[in-house]
């Protein structure tokens, strides 16, 4: 009796082992980062900004996923999906017996509902409108609980990729958006202080060895605009991952504490200069005329010394910029481009071509108007700052009298896209898409988003023309080279014409403190934690969490 | 010498140093504020560069003595323009009451109500972008004399007011001094001591927010140095353990608003 016992009791023993060992995860614990403002929204279908994006990463399950690291896409609530020939219609084949957050069962009817969701104009979706192809209506068929086809008004290039900021919607659940098919779901949001994201018992997807994903129990947002107090914290150990490092303060990391400053390479974002070309405008005619001459432009581009705007506002860590795509967007990125080098005798030769002469030290127009102009930036943006003071040097040489004027943020918004009253202007482009559909009001001449002239009637220019017809006719083929091949040429026309003067392109920077193993930051949002799902906490993290 | 007079006279030293420094920054160096020595940013203090570079490698302490120059002369300029607005309100509203007075003080209220940073943030903006970066920071400071008055103003016209009820006032309009003779003989010399004071205290005050506007980017323009837009070299403390230097205008401006407040007369002088 007392042996059959102990035997029972060794069975049990070996029971709760091999079953705790197959339920408990391999890390656990929390990890710890910030977001750099309030989440507007977590309605996925409503995001458009940087905060509600990245809790939408991290709770919403897409059809189709762009593997940030190769920039292919990748199978994720879709098994497969097939693309039809006219670039119209997708066909999504589901994976089956999927759940929600909420355990409410995933079915083709879900996608139905998010795209019907997606697509009403009611709804005001900035992800929405990049699905807008035509006239028309989206029809969503559901032959079956496991497929679900979305058929477009006109072909749509690049129509998978899209795909990636869908995250799908339950139709039943009464949790509604909060119900999720992402690797963790909102537990609890106190306004202006933390989101805390508890991981989704029924995410979908599992590591080689069979084990349920993610690894990591909770992640706390906490939410902090101050970049230095982020910082500050990531040294004190409070904090596992900065996203978005400025280039001072990863320098600075670099020197403190080098295994966890992660430097992903040259990124997406670029900052760049245009001037004015409104027609419209109140600038004078003289300062009109130059705005609207490429030699005038591609003279003062030549002028500006980008390696040391790199070197000294970027330490080092931003690569000089030619042109409208990053060279870290693999496939669109045009690298027969030529480069242009820094030089301002060219510049001045150039300038001397179009009618302009430089006498004791003064750069004067053929009509004798020295030329002089204001550049504007908005205030607060300290590398913006510096590259402007340095531009102004730059351009000294040639003779420009450069003025800079800083302006708050609103004020800044309301000349260059209401009253139109300024001369040049520096900012920032943030890219978040690689495909060129993503850039379309930039380079239409209708566009909002067409800076140096927006929301034109008719194009301006012939150059401008030819862009327009080229983003059209690329945006209506579905084979990727001939569309690559289109969005070259633009790339030229742009080159050549300099509308936008590009200086820099910044590097992808940030920060993973020792505790991650599995972290590898890329330059695509949201870079450090783009495989959210595969990362570890080590014994720090884990103690963190226990406190 | 005693002890407070011996200090009020380091203090006029120190004031009138940095005074001369700034009037002749032209001679005391060389460099231009604005010249960028693009090999040697965030260089250590040198026999080439003083104080060191700032992080376009410009000479710092070029910058500092220019910077001297423009807040060190313009703040004194927006100090007596705020001080003689209130000085004239004041005295105007305390001395002869009524709805004159009300209608001033009311006035006062309206603008002390009125968040100062907004409204120069605001003004800024309506500014040409074509001006140079002198007349910029000219009418950087000539907003903040015309927008710095309404706190003074209060004190004036307390101070106006005790007078008009004070006796040898009353003893002097019995005697029937003409208005010119009571504004020589009573007002200005009882009200100087207060305006004198309030002139001293605005100038440091003047000084800090041009600083803080320049924190915002809205001060004084670049590649114009102030010590405002010098202490932005300052924002990140973590950077300044590496670069200590870089705090030298944060010290002057500490030392020159100390020094202002101990020129100004105490209170058993005043009386």
């Amino acid at each position: 009796m007392r042996q059959r016992s102990w035997r029972f009791c060794l069975l049990l023993f070996s029971l709760c082992f091999v079953l705790l060992g197959r339920t408990q995860t391999p890390s656990g614990g929390e990890l710890h980062f910030c977001l750099h403002g309030e989440p507007k929204t977590f309605n996925p279908i409503l995001v458009d900004d940087e905060a509600s994006e990245n809790v939408r990463y991290l709770t919403g399950g897409v059809l189709i996923r762009v593997n940030r690291q190769t920039q292919t896409l990748e199978p994720s609530l879709a098994e497969s999906w097939k693309v039809s020939n006219d670039g119209r219609k997708i066909t999504f084949h589901l994976r089956k017996s999927l759940q929600f957050s909420d355990g409410t069962p995933f079915t083709s009817e879900d996608v139905a509902y998010t795209m019907r969701l997606l697509m009403d104009p009611q709804t005001h979706s900035a992800t929405g409108d990049a699905f807008r192809s035509g006239e028309g209506s989206v029809n969503v068929q559901t032959p079956s609980a496991d497929v679900a086809v979305v058929t477009f008004p006109a072909p749509l290039a690049g129509l998978e990729r899209l795909f990636d900021q869908v995250a799908i919607l339950s139709a039943k659940s009464p949790k509604k958006e909060m119900s999720v098919l992402g690797p963790y779901y909102v537990s609890e949001y106190k306004a202006g202080s933390y989101i805390l994201l508890r991981r989704n018992p029924n995410y979908w997807k599992r590591d080689a060895q069979g084990n349920r994903l993610p690894y990591i129990e909770t992640v706390r947002l906490d939410i902090q605009r101050n970049r230095d107090i982020e910082l500050m914290r990531f040294r004190r150990g409070e904090l596992q991952l900065i996203n978005r490092l400025d280039a001072e303060q990863f320098d600075r990391l670099q020197k403190d504490n080098a295994a966890a400053a992660r430097n992903a390479g040259v990124g997406l974002d670029a900052e760049e200069m245009w001037f004015n070309q409104v027609p419209s405008s109140p600038l004078s005619d003289y300062k009109k005329k130059w705005f609207q001459t490429a030699d005038f432009r591609r003279a003062l581009s030549m002028s500006i010394n980008r390696a040391d705007l790199a070197r000294i506002v970027y330490f080092g860590y931003a690569t000089p910029a030619y042109g409208p795509v990053s060279p870290s967007n693999h496939f669109w990125f045009n690298s027969s481009l030529t480069v242009p080098k820094y030089d301002p005798q060219g510049a001045l030769a150039l300038l001397a071509r179009a009618g302009f002469h430089f006498d004791n030290g003064t750069l004067k127009d053929s009509a004798g108007n020295r030329v002089e102009f204001t550049l504007i930036t908005n205030s607060g943006n300290t590398a913006r700052e510096k590259m402007a003071t340095m531009i102004q040097q730059d351009l000294a040489q040639i003779g420009v009298n450069l003025k800079l004027v800083m302006l708050d943020f609103p004020s800044l918004i309301e000349r260059i896209t209401r009253t139109f009253d300024y001369d040049a202007c520096l900012l920032g482009l943030v890219n978040t898409d690689l495909d060129p559909n993503g850039q379309m009001t930039v380079w239409l001449s209708s566009g909002e988003d067409h800076q140096w002239n927006p929301n034109q009637k008719s194009p301006a220019t012939p150059w401008e023309a030819e862009i327009d017809q080229l983003m059209r006719e690329q945006a209506a083929l579905a084979n990727e080279q001939l569309r690559k091949a289109k969005f070259d040429r633009v790339q030229q026309i742009v080159a050549e014409q300099q509308p936008f003067i590009y200086l820099v392109n910044k590097n992808a920077l940030s920060a993973v403190s020792a505790d991650v193993t599995g972290a590898a930051p890329v330059a695509l949002n949201p870079q450090a934690f783009w495989n959210i799902d595969t990362l570890r906490l080590g014994a720090a993290g884990q103690l963190g969490a226990n406190k | 010498m005693s002890g407070p007079r011996l200090l009020r006279v380091v203090c006029y030293s120190v004031l009138s140093a940095v005074f001369a420094a700034g009037l002749f920054a032209e001679v005391i160096t060389h460099y231009s504020y604005a010249s960028q020595f693009r090999e040697v940013p965030n260089a250590a203090p040198s026999a080439m560069h003083l104080l060191g570079t700032d992080s376009l490698g410009r000479d710092l302490f070029t910058r500092v003595v220019y910077g001297t120059r423009v807040s060190l002369l313009l703040a004194p300029a927006a100090a007596l323009l705020a001080t003689a607005i209130a000085g004239i309100l004041g005295g105007i509203a305390g001395l002869r009451g009524g709805w004159t007075e009300r209608t001033i003080l009311a006035f006062a209220d309206l603008s002390l109500a009125l968040p100062l940073l907004f409204v120069l943030v605001a003004l800024r903006a309506l500014l040409p972008l074509d001006v140079s970066p002198i007349l910029s920071v000219i009418a950087t400071f000539l907003t903040l004399g015309l927008l710095g008055w309404p706190s003074s103003l209060r004190v004036v016209w307390a101070a106006a007011r005790r007078l008009r009820e004070s006796d040898h006032f009353l003893f002097a309009t019995a005697l029937g001094y003409s208005k010119t003779r009571l504004l020589l003989r009573q007002v200005i010399p009882n009200l100087r001591p207060i305006l004198f004071a309030l002139f001293w205290i605005s100038i440091p005050l003047f000084v800090l927010t041009e600083a803080t506007l320049s924190m915002l980017g809205l001060g004084v323009m670049e590649p114009l140095p102030s010590w405002g837009n010098l202490l932005r070299g300052c924002e990140d403390f973590s950077a300044m353990a590496a670069n200590p230097w870089r705090l030298v205008p944060l010290f002057v401006l500490i030392v020159t608003v100390i020094c202002f407040q101990y020129i100004l007369p105490t209170s058993g002088e005043s009386a």
